[in-house]
């Protein structure tokens, strides 16, 4: 494993000059071994308030069905469908950190996979609430099951996209939550192993009894390759679904063929952009800064121009091509989008979401948490904004103009989705609290290859290029948790 | 020193773990395990350990599940209960794309999981079976069975030259059961 040295060219991704595994263990288990800060307290209180408000809000629409929200009858689908999509692509990053980053052989993804994957989890337990509150009746929600049933068995309709969609979320739910845990067995075995009392008892049962020898983990790394590998064709196919429940119907504005490619590349932008405005803070606040640097930072950052770019580009030719098909259905729903009384929603997303992101092309800008942070936060409201604008300003305006409609929503509307967040982040923080929140065994792994100390004891040797060494230097001044003065001496 | 059920060699770094194996089989002394906290590469071939051949499982689960899923959505879309929509074909394979690819995946998913929890005896309150504690955390240990083994001094001497920090004599297999 360690046979060979890793190039000084790659940019550390471990840093500190005293890291052993026993350190890496000790920082990563602080929060869970050790009793909650104030922050904590402060961030848990805030949330579960928030959590609690989707639980009246959301068993105020089950007992008094849907008409609670301020759907109209033009508009039959607005914030419920918005933060179900915005939510489902949220999570999109946690599988695509864990599994696409994985066959790629991305390093840096050992250090935010965990999290990551976490947050998907929570991410589409949120989505989940909004279809099940959405049918309008949940207690009937396993009709939407191929079940035999009393009424002579009329089987769901296999052609409607829903009917995927009911499949493909729950197979993408159940299969992360098996990546997720899978993944957590050996960290859920090292707690055991430094507990004891209840502690142990509990963390034992949770570790499945797992011991780490040859075998075991030989197995491990097989089945977690293989996940990998069928996981990045689910994330891709989920959110195409999601994109077809628009796309297969006959509405201009969601007839489009460029939806599935589009939406994938906005829910791994989104899911980014919530990764970093979880993990910026969760670095700071636990003090994991050597483990999550800048260089994860950044890489980061980089995704985000990407996908933020690609999704600039569809939208763009969403735009190009309602012109280019001549229906002036489709030409009229586009117009409307960027000029319709709902014009302020469209140049938000715009801004949010193709504009702002392009300042990360700025070194400064991308290598500032500060700066990052905020980004994040705008590229998660430009989002929620692109759902809101494909699904309502498609909508309110129908056939008819008699019928043209705006939507306003109630109380519950904004319960819900605020609610959303809150239960959303109760469950992270409580993520935090009991259970590590960095891959510990797949650090590990980084440690005597891809840290800074093993770059160091590589240069000190003196057998690298001065040329390299001088541009491996250069590259650890973005780092905020390096000490430049270790290597003037060099 | 015939209640000594296993040595172990616990070592603070993989690569003189290696070393300690390697040190081992130059004098043939059999290792029953090794414990570490992370998987370690190029091991397997140390030890003689196969090729797992969980994939297989892994394709035979995903071949189930599109089979299934294809089976399910032909009976009832088009044996037992065919609606007519717009007169359209029963039987729109495209349609039955998206479900198959995904009960796929899930089939393969979990059939692989579980298979691999089976095999390697994963279950959720399983008693862990651990010869040392801190072979999750820092310690890379290298198990030696003290019966089959009897030159105890010799393996002791052996594992302390490849770097061992400390060589344990444990009279129970297992110390994790108290």
């Amino acid at each position: 494993m360690s046979g060979h040295n890793e190039s000084i060219l790659r940019e550390p991704l471990i840093t500190g000059d005293n890291i052993t595994y026993a350190k890496i263990t000790d920082d990563i288990l602080g929060p869970v071994e050790n009793k909650p800060n104030k922050a904590w307290w402060i961030g848990f209180i805030v949330a579960s308030l928030g959590a609690l408000l989707w639980v009246v809000a959301v068993s105020y629409t089950f007992w008094n069905g849907i008409g609670a929200w301020g759907l109209n009858k033009t508009v039959g689908w607005a914030w419920d469908i918005t933060g179900f999509v915005w939510w489902v692509g949220i999570g999109h990053a946690g599988t695509l950190i864990s599994a696409v980053l994985l066959l790629f052989r991305q390093n840096w993804r050992n250090s935010i996979n965990r999290s990551a994957e976490a947050m998907t989890i929570f991410a589409v337990i949120c989505a989940a609430t909004y279809v099940v509150s959405h049918m309008g009746r949940p207690w009937l929600a396993y009709w939407v099951l191929p079940l035999p049933n009393q009424f002579g068995s009329l089987w769901v309709n296999f052609n409607s996209p829903l009917v995927w969609d009911m499949f493909a979320i729950s197979t993408y739910f159940s299969v992360s939550l098996l990546f997720w845990y899978t993944g957590l067995l050996p960290d859920i075995a090292t707690i055991r192993d430094r507990a004891v009392g209840t502690r142990r008892k509990i963390y034992s049962i949770f570790s499945f009894g797992w011991s780490g020898s040859v075998k075991t983990w030989q197995r491990f790394e097989a089945v977690s390759l293989i996940l990998a590998g069928i996981s990045t064709p689910l994330v891709l196919s989920v959110h195409t679904i999601v994109s077809m429940d628009f796309a297969t119907s006959v509405i201009p504005g969601w007839h489009t063929t460029i939806f599935p490619p589009y939406f994938v590349a906005g829910a791994i932008f989104s899911g980014f952009a919530m990764v970093l405005t979880l993990l910026l803070v969760a670095r700071k606040v636990l003090g994991l800064e050597n483990y999550i640097t800048m260089f994860h930072i950044e890489s980061m950052n980089k995704i985000i121009i990407l996908t933020g770019s690609i999704v600039g580009v569809a939208y763009l030719t969403e735009f190009f091509i309602a012109w280019y098909s001549g229906s002036e259905y489709e030409q009229y729903a586009f117009i409307n989008r960027s000029t319709g009384p709902y014009w302020w929603s469209y140049w938000m997303m715009m801004t949010c979401n193709v504009i702002s992101p392009q300042l990360l092309w700025f070194k400064k800008i991308r290598l500032s948490i500060k700066a990052t942070w905020i980004l994040s936060i705008v590229v998660n409201v430009g989002m929620w904004f692109e759902r809101f604008v494909i699904i309502v300003t498609s909508l309110h305006r129908d056939y008819i103009p008699s019928s043209w409609a705006m939507f306003y929503p109630t109380w519950v509307d904004i319960s819900v989705f605020v609610g959303s967040i809150g239960l959303f982040f109760t469950l992270f923080l409580l993520f935090l609290r009991v259970l590590p929140s960095i891959a510990i065994a797949e650090v590990k792994l980084l440690l005597k290859t891809a840290s800074e100390q093993a770059k160091m004891k590589q240069i000190k040797e003196g057998h690298e290029n001065k040329e390299y060494v001088a541009e491996y230097v250069e590259s650890l001044e973005k780092f905020d948790s390096v000490k430049q003065e270790d290597y003037a001496k060099i | 020193m015939s209640d000594i059920k296993y040595i172990l060699g616990s070592f603070g770094d993989p690569d003189e773990m290696m070393h300690g194996i390697e040190k081992l089989q130059e004098n043939n002394i059999s290792i029953f395990d090794v414990y570490t906290p992370m998987p370690i590469h190029g091991i397997e071939a140390k030890l003689g350990i196969k090729r797992s051949r969980i994939d297989i499982a892994a394709f035979c689960f995903g071949i189930t599940g599109t089979c299934a899923a294809f089976a399910l959505i032909y009976f009832c879309a088009v044996i037992d209960w065919k609606v007519n929509i717009g007169g359209k074909p029963s039987f729109a394979l495209p349609d039955f794309i998206p479900i198959m690819f995904e009960l796929t995946v899930l089939f393969c998913a979990f059939g692989m999981v579980l298979t691999y929890y089976a095999s390697t005896h994963l279950f959720p309150g399983r008693a862990p079976r651990v010869m040392d504690l801190r072979a999750t955390d820092d310690r890379f240990v290298i198990a030696v069975d003290a019966k089959d083994n009897i030159e105890h001094t010799v393996i002791d001497g052996l594992l302390k030259d490849a770097g061992a920090l400390e060589v344990k004599y444990n009279e129970r297999k297992y110390i994790s059961y108290e």
